[in-house]
């Protein structure tokens, strides 16, 4: 268990201090008094789990490949962009543009984010990501999803609706479980929302038994309140938008 | 289906005396013109491109493609190609695509400035027999060096250098994708550019693993589609590139159709088999220079702080964007003129939007000179560099190296038909169907592309040693070396280029 005093440090050499304790072989790492420094996590491969005491910059977890990573606070935007693998765990809000071209592992925020969450999430089989949202989305979630998981729960959301408009558009692969009903002019055209079936529900209560545990929160709770299922209706949408 | 309204472009004729029915044309033509009809081949000529693989392979030269006469009536104001999309557009409804750069009759600058060169006054020098350098260096040049004495005494550099990219002659391969092009196409590249010492660009495709023997000569690129990108691919090259637009397509996003995603391509994409690929227009995180800024840190952050280029396509800014690129640390600034290949644009696009590579570069250079900034970061020219020539030309306005794609293709059997977009690619180029791909074997074509960048270093040492310059860093922004043709005043001022007879 080390301890990383963030106190007035460029984040670059905040970063390069994790990093080298990563490299060390230190497991368990908490960086106190963070402080809006970017990157934290950048890049960073192994297996350690970080505890982020304070709120931490943009492009947190982008490109990470491995840790995990436990946010206090809120978190700002750009969260896990491009990230491998590894899991980022958000006890807050967090911003926009949140798991762009995520390719796998896994992002839990507790809280409501912002806009064009999870667009152009990718994924193969086994290598896919999730990103489970605790509160509400802004506009373009799943923008462009190509691959992976997408949940978002509306916990608390005191009468908000729970996401904005193009939920989904571009959508061309992975799906989308919103929990309570979805209207369809919220969504994308290229999205169409159905009923769970046996395996969606695995999958969500594989999902959401993790989310759980990490946030304290009861999945029973969770699981009293429906959910939507929205899936590409094509795997082409825009096939015939050109002339041959 | 009715009969397209559009007569076909071309007519692919068999000279049935000549002809032995011994079926190549058949096998070689992707596009799947010809077929055996018993007794004789039979040809459906409106899926001709005039790639000419079957003229190429035919054994008695039985087959000729013709332009076809029988054509839209000539009209200078509605040309073939207004008749012809509108037929098209009416029969589908669709936006009419097109593969490599704009063939459209606009002003080529290159072809309008002439290079110097040494008589009497000064003497020219024979590359043959004297030194001549084009190594060239691209990255963040300090502004001042400081040096010191070694313990041996020595002089040393004192000032820790930024990371620089060696090349053995300006020219680098632009991006093309696995999955635009084949990957035996890439491997082509790779080979190419280990060989002479230059830099091939993944693309936003990922890195096959079939490249990573050439990882000392590749740059990875980070486009909006984000495909292929891990912390492995950021870390297996030289550099990264990060692809905000494309000179045939300034502004909107890539399509790579489904046609040309079998499993191999979307694996390394991580996207379903068959959907097409798609790269946003925007990358969504880039709002702006500071947004842009985070993005390079964060992959400078993510490599140890390898050199990041941004490729943009020159548009009407460009002057004050490359300013902003370079001031959000990026090592080297990309420009790619309208006149840029693209595996696959809507023609509307390709042929309307943004500006010449030639004013971008001209454009770009005296504002980081203005600023104090030039220094900064290195600047490659893309967009129609179609010879050493051309090549000169733009080092001479301002650029640190040219990058070239369609003259790379060309030396692989591409014939510019502009049909990249469907994956039918006779020569095994910008297709993904293996019967096609197979045929271009990457040793005998590599070979062809080191002797075009070996045949270009020549010509290039010749153009320098006839301006009796020894290095080609003398002719960087040399702009006095070069003279205008029939341009206009306004046009020789934006360039900084004389009048010929000045």
């Amino acid at each position: 268990m080390l301890e990383i005093n963030a106190s007035g440090l460029y984040y670059r050499e905040l970063n390069q201090k994790i990093r080298d304790a990563v490299n060390n072989g230190e497991k368990e790492i908490t960086v106190k008094n963070v402080n809006g420094q970017y990157y934290m996590g950048d890049g960073l491969r192994g297996k350690a789990t970080i505890t982020i005491e304070g709120v931490p910059g943009n492009d947190l977890a982008a490109f990470m490949d491995g840790p995990t990573l436990v946010i206090k606070a809120n978190a700002q935007d750009n969260i896990s962009n491009t990230m491998n693998t590894g899991k980022v765990v958000i006890h807050g809000n967090a911003g926009d543009v949140l798991g762009y071209g995520m390719r796998g592992g896994k992002l839990h925020i507790l809280g409501d984010v912002g806009y064009r969450v999870g667009i152009h999430m990718k994924g193969v089989k086994k290598q896919a990501p999730t990103i489970i949202v605790g509160g509400t989305a802004g506009d373009f979630f799943g923008e462009y999803m190509a691959g992976g998981v997408l949940i978002l729960l509306g916990l608390n959301n005191d009468g908000r609706p729970i996401v904005g408009d193009y939920l989904g558009t571009g959508m061309h692969g992975g799906v989308i479980y919103v929990r309570g009903e979805v209207d369809k002019k919220n969504c994308g055209a290229e999205v169409g929302i159905l009923d769970l079936d046996d395996e969606d529900r695995k999958v969500l209560k594989d999902s959401l038994t993790e989310y759980c545990k990490d946030m304290g929160l009861s999945l029973d709770e969770i699981m009293k309140k429906g959910f939507k299922k929205l899936i590409p209706v094509s795997l082409r949408p825009y096939g015939n938008l050109y002339a041959y | 289906m009715f009969k397209s309204l559009a007569p076909p472009e071309y007519l692919a004729t068999i000279d049935r005396e000549k002809c032995i029915r011994c079926k190549r044309c058949i096998q070689n033509c992707g596009w799947g013109v010809y077929s055996w009809g018993g007794d004789k081949i039979l040809i459906n000529t409106s899926k001709c491109v005039k790639c000419l693989r079957c003229y190429h392979y035919c054994p008695e030269e039985a087959i000729e493609i013709k332009d076809n006469p029988t054509r839209f009536k000539q009209n200078a104001y509605w040309g073939y190609n207004h008749l012809r999309n509108i037929k098209r557009q009416a029969e589908t409804g669709g936006i009419p695509l097109t593969g490599m750069g704009s063939d459209l009759p606009y002003t080529i600058l290159f072809d309008n400035l002439l290079i110097d060169a040494c008589q009497v006054t000064n003497p020219s020098i024979d590359p043959l027999r004297e030194p001549m350098e084009l190594r060239t260096y691209l990255g963040k040049k300090p502004s001042s060096v400081e040096l010191e004495k070694g313990k041996d005494g020595k002089l040393k550099l004192k000032t820790k250098m930024p990371p620089q990219l060696k090349l053995s002659l300006p020219i680098v391969f632009s991006p093309m994708s696995y999955g635009s092009i084949s990957l035996n196409a890439q491997k082509v590249l790779a080979m190419a550019a280990k060989e002479c010492g230059i830099l091939m660009n993944t693309g936003e495709g990922g890195l096959h693993e079939d490249l990573f023997p050439y990882k000392d000569n590749i740059i990875v690129q980070v486009a909006s589609g984000r495909f292929g990108v891990n912390p492995d691919y950021l870390n297996a090259g030289v550099a990264v590139e990060i692809k905000i637009g494309q000179g045939a397509k300034p502004g909107i996003g890539g399509h790579l159709p489904g046609e040309k995603i079998p499993l191999e391509v979307a694996r390394a994409r991580m996207i379903p088999v068959g959907t097409d690929a798609i790269s946003p227009a925007p990358q969504h995180d880039i709002y702006s220079i500071e947004d842009l800024r985070q993005l390079i840190y964060a992959i400078k952050e993510a490599t140890n702080y390898k050199p990041v280029s941004v490729k943009i396509a020159a548009v009407h800014n460009v002057a004050a964007i490359a300013s902003g690129i370079v001031r959000a640390g990026a090592d080297i600034v990309y420009l790619d003129g309208f006149r840029g290949g693209t595996g696959a644009a809507p023609s509307i696009i390709r042929d309307h939007l943004g500006i010449p590579i030639e004013h971008a570069i001209a454009a770009v250079d005296d504002r980081l000179r203005q600023e104090g900034i030039r220094n900064e970061a290195s600047i490659i020219a893309a967009g129609g560099i179609r010879s050493s020539a051309d090549a000169a030309k733009a080092i001479a306005l301002g650029a640190d190296a040219v990058a070239i794609a369609t003259a790379a293709l060309i030396t692989m059997g591409c014939t510019t038909c502009g049909k990249c977009y469907t994956g039918n690619c006779s020569w095994g180029i910008t297709t993904q169907r293996p019967e096609l791909t197979a045929r271009l074997d990457p040793e005998v074509y590599a070979e062809r592309l080191i002797n075009l960048i070996h045949a270009w270093e020549h010509e290039l040492k010749e153009i320098l040693g006839a301006l009796g310059i020894n290095a080609v860093e003398s002719l960087r922004g040399n702009r006095e070396r070069l003279r205008g043709v029939g341009l206009d005043t306004q046009t020789l001022d934006i360039l900084g280029v004389k009048p010929a007879g000045r």
